[in-house]
């Protein structure tokens, strides 16, 4: 079980770029984690694998998983810990393999690291048949630039299962890829969490991705989370102002509509960041309360909740 | 991968014939009547009367060309004027020199260009890495010949270590020792080649470090020494393998200075003494000979990229 | 280890050293520029009385084998290095852009003049030149065009790759379905384009045209004996090496100076180009 308590990520001698992020993630769920570039999905994803740049680093909060606190160790490090692991792919499969190295050599390596007894080639194989690559012995041998972008991706979850991860961290993993290349590596990562009962962290600013795929959502502003719900919930009754205007965004095929619509104004640059809600500036409800002080989380039904002083559904307490 | 290395040798081949016609054309640039521009003046006018009829003379430009190519297909290409022998002949005699000299200075290049450029990207951004940087990029504007000089004054005259000119062969007396001999000039050679291959590989690596792959490797878990060495390193190389074929260019060129300083009785000093003698049979069947070579190690080259990076598609 | 690791989170160093390059090419060109004011002697004035003189008193960096002072042929020599420097790199520029352009643009064209460019590129580079003084005869501007010849083949190659990236942008080819003559697209498009890399060009030309100026003029193939340059000072120096070993020091480091600063600035030049210039923050 991953659990992040208050993970603080900051620039060294800069500004901060996650602010305070609490969320967990049990075995066998889903958790999609939703915002516009420059949230700080993706800074929140490498610092859970230990793979932030000298230049940024966590000041604040931990990491814990299944106990133990990993916060401030790299991959490297951690590779003994016996209370699990953490794997991750990333967005671009096409650039994300080394060009001159084999396939299987890739993932041998992988396996080398995290199993060292095992045979790599035998579980090489087993790791392709898992990723649903077809003609796995062949494919061992061949090189990237050999395989399209939705095999790539696959053979980028294949190393990332070689450590045998209790939790995988996809960041945008299918943004690069063609639309029914999509739905199959989607359809994937749901197989491999219930099979493998692994936790799976999906980043993504593609709602309908989220709709489909996760178990429960959080949603990220400004360095910040702003609401958390199981996925129903959220999309038939967001509380948070934000989440409303990015279901308003999305184009409605049933409509006439010429206008699409937008959220107005645009995110905060980190540092940049006004006092109280940090969506103030963009949302229509706000009032003076809003703009000073802190956000209360507030608490909807059927677990739902969000950082908001005036949530759009009136039946929450505080 | 036949098909490649087929195309490619078509290529190079394609080259050195449209060169060899610039070459040929050489002669027949020269102000002056080729026949004396290659006799001399002090010819007889039976030499005159032969040469004409050897090289064809009063034949179209185009069979005075196949004639020429012809012959140097067959190893002739033409007397010296100044020798009284063949070309090739004194080509030959200056080959030991230079080859040796090249193979020793390429040693030096390998040696220390790639190491330490490699070491200051694994330094990147500290004073090291900058001065290093620094430091070779200040090498890479030296003249050679200065350097040479100043290796003269202090290791040879000076303090006596290493010989200051010459270049007995190591088949006569003294054997191998003899390639002391070619030990300063070499390293005069070597400075500035060796800076820019230096910087070319701490570059490359830089590059090379910045790709995604990179970071997928140290997401697996492998410790950051042998992500540098194994996914780093074998992929920065690979740009400076190609550029091999450019240093030994290079080499050539400045190795024609550096034999003149060291009075090193090579292809390169052969080559500067032809020109000031107007000796152009010889400078011209040097100057075919070099090119030839150069295609071939960039053909050479070329092919072994294509051993090493598996994404080189024909062109 | 970690630096190289995460080399593309890093921002660009400052460089102090560059400044102070630039500084120096200031010097040459006030050396150039102020020639007479600034040296001491003429710099063909012999005077046999002093010859080989180590530096010191009136002749602060010594005198040659002629009696000449060394500082004022050093200050003279700075125009004849800028004069190479300047015809090496204009010689190059306005020869290789047009070629590589034209490639560009007209690919049937473009490959006959590339084939061209590649059998140039196939001598090596002092090889080639030395062949042109040999048809041309010696002396300065035959020198510039021996040593352009060189630098006109690498510019004509970078100007062809860049021109045919250009010609793919997509803004390019909206200008052509406007109706854009080729003409327009090129003096608008391309060309100011490329303006940033033929800068960074022109500095590692003009350095590398010193040395291999310095080469022909050592060689006894460049300059002739009368004109003060640094690489000619150096050649006649040769042999009084041992025992006037100033003689040696000052051409050559000016020499190595000039290319230097040339090679910092252009290397700074690049660095400003380079699209890493992004934020240290990604996404």
């Amino acid at each position: 079980m991953l659990s992040v308590e208050n993970l603080v990520v900051t620039v060294r001698h800069g500004p901060e770029i996650v602010r305070g992020v609490s969320f967990a993630i049990e075995p066998g769920e889903i958790l999609g984690l939703v915002g516009e570039s420059g949230s700080g999905k993706s800074m929140t994803s490498l610092a859970l694998m230990g793979l932030l740049p000298p230049t940024l680093s966590v000041t604040g909060g931990s990491v814990t998983l299944d106990g133990a606190d990993i916060t401030h160790l790299q991959p490297h490090e951690r590779v003994r810990q016996k209370n699990g692991k953490v794997a991750m792919i990333f967005q671009e499969p096409m650039t994300s393999l080394n060009p001159v190295l084999r396939i299987g050599e890739q993932i041998a390596e992988a396996i080398r690291v995290h199993d060292p007894g095992t045979p790599p080639e035998p579980r090489a194989r087993e790791l392709l048949d898992m990723v649903r690559i077809p003609d796995a012995a062949h494919q061992l041998d061949a090189y990237p630039h050999q395989l399209s972008g939705g095999m790539r991706q696959r053979v980028m979850i294949a190393i990332a299962l070689a450590c045998r991860p209790q939790v995988l961290i996809a960041d945008e993993p299918t943004t690069a890829l063609d639309v029914t290349v999509q739905l199959q590596v989607l359809g994937l990562i749901r197989d491999l969490c219930d099979r493998l009962h692994m936790g799976v962290l999906f980043i993504t600013h593609d709602l309908g991705v989220v709709a489909q795929l996760s178990d429960r959502v959080a949603v990220m502003y400004a360095g910040k989370l702003v609401e958390t719900a199981d996925v129903g919930p959220l999309f038939r009754a967001p509380l948070h102002p934000y989440t409303q205007g990015l279901m308003d965004c999305l184009p409605d095929p049933t409509s006439d509509a010429v206008d699409m619509a937008t959220i107005r104004g645009s995110a905060p640059r980190p540092g940049d960041i006004p006092d109280g809600c940090p969506f103030a500036p963009r949302c229509d409800r706000a009032t003076a309360t809003c703009r000073t002080g802190p956000v209360p989380w507030v608490q909807g039904p059927d677990g739902q909740t969000a950082a908001c002083h005036f949530p759009l559904n009136t039946k929450v307490s505080a | 991968m036949g098909r490649y290395v087929i195309k490619r040798t078509g290529a190079a081949i394609a080259t050195l014939i449209a060169a060899s016609i610039v070459i040929f054309a050489f002669i027949h640039l020269i102000p002056g009547d080729p026949v004396y521009v290659i006799l001399g003046d002090g010819a007889t006018p039976e030499q005159v009367a032969a040469l004409r009829e050897r090289m064809g003379l009063d034949e179209p430009l185009v069979f005075q060309y196949l004639i020429w190519a012809g012959n140097a297909l067959q190893g002739d290409l033409g007397q010296s004027i100044f020798f009284e022998t063949p070309v090739t002949q004194v080509i030959a005699e200056g080959a030991e020199t230079s080859i040796l000299l090249a193979t020793i200075t390429m040693f030096w290049i390998v040696l220390f260009g790639i190491p330490i450029g490699i070491f200051a990207a694994i330094r990147q951004g500290t004073w090291v890495d900058q001065g290093l940087s620094g430091l070779a990029m200040l090498a890479a504007s030296v003249p050679t010949f200065w350097v040479g000089l100043y290796l003269i004054l202090i290791f040879a005259a000076g303090l006596g270590w290493f010989p200051s000119s010459g270049y007995p062969s190591i088949f006569e007396e003294g054997g191998l020792a003899n390639l002391r001999y070619l030990i300063l000039p070499s390293i005069a050679l070597a400075a500035p080649n060796a800076a820019l291959i230096l910087r070319l590989t701490r570059a490359s690596m830089l590059d090379v470090a910045r790709e995604d792959y990179i970071r997928t490797a140290r997401a697996k878990g492998i410790r950051p020494y042998r992500v540098v060495m194994r996914h780093i390193l074998r992929n920065a190389l690979l740009a400076v393998v190609s550029a091999f074929g450019f240093t030994f260019a290079a080499l050539i060129s400045e190795a024609v200075v550096t034999e003149t300083v060291f009075a090193l009785p090579g292809i390169g000093r052969t080559v500067v003494q032809s020109i000031l003698r107007r000796d152009y049979p010889v400078i011209q069947g040097v100057i075919l000979i070099t090119v030839c070579l150069y295609l071939v190690i960039n053909l050479l080259v070329d092919l072994s990229y294509r051993l090493l990076d598996p994404r080189v598609e024909l062109e | 280890m970690r630096q190289l690791l995460f080399a593309w989170s890093r921002p660009v160093m400052t460089r102090p050293l560059t400044t102070i390059g630039v500084g120096f090419l200031i010097l040459i060109v006030l050396f150039a520029a102020l020639s007479p004011l600034i040296a001491p002697y003429a710099p063909d004035q012999i005077d046999p009385a002093n010859r080989l003189l180590p530096p010191g008193g009136p002749h602060i960096l010594g005198t040659d084998h002629f009696g000449r002072d060394t500082f004022s042929r050093i200050v003279y020599g700075a125009r004849l290095a800028l004069l190479i420097g300047v015809g090496v790199v204009v010689f190059a520029l306005a020869s290789g852009v047009p070629i590589g352009v034209l490639s560009a643009l007209y690919p049937a064209l473009g490959r006959v003049l590339m084939r061209m460019v590649d059998v140039l590129m196939s001598f090596p580079s002092l090889l080639l030149a030395l062949g042109l003084i040999v048809i041309l005869g010696q002396g300065v501007f035959n020198a510039i065009l021996a040593i352009g010849l060189i630098y006109l083949t690498t510019t004509a190659r970078i100007v062809y790759g860049v021109a045919l990236r250009l010609k793919a942008e997509p803004y390019v080819e909206a200008a052509r379905s406007a109706g854009a003559g080729t003409w327009w697209i090129v003096t608008r498009h391309i060309l100011p384009n490329m303006i940033s890399p033929l800068l960074v060009q022109a500095s590692f030309i003009f350095a590398f045209a010193q040395l291999g100026a310095a080469s022909l003029d050592f060689l006894g193939l460049g300059a002739p004996p009368d004109i003060p340059s640094w690489g000619n000072m150096l050649a006649e120096s040769r042999i009084y090496i041992t025992r006037a070993s100033w003689l040696l020091l000052w051409p050559g480091l000016m020499i190595v100076l000039t290319a230097f600063s040339l090679n910092l600035v252009g290397d700074a030049l690049r660095d400003r180009m380079d699209p890493r210039f992004r934020e240290m923050i990604r996404r």
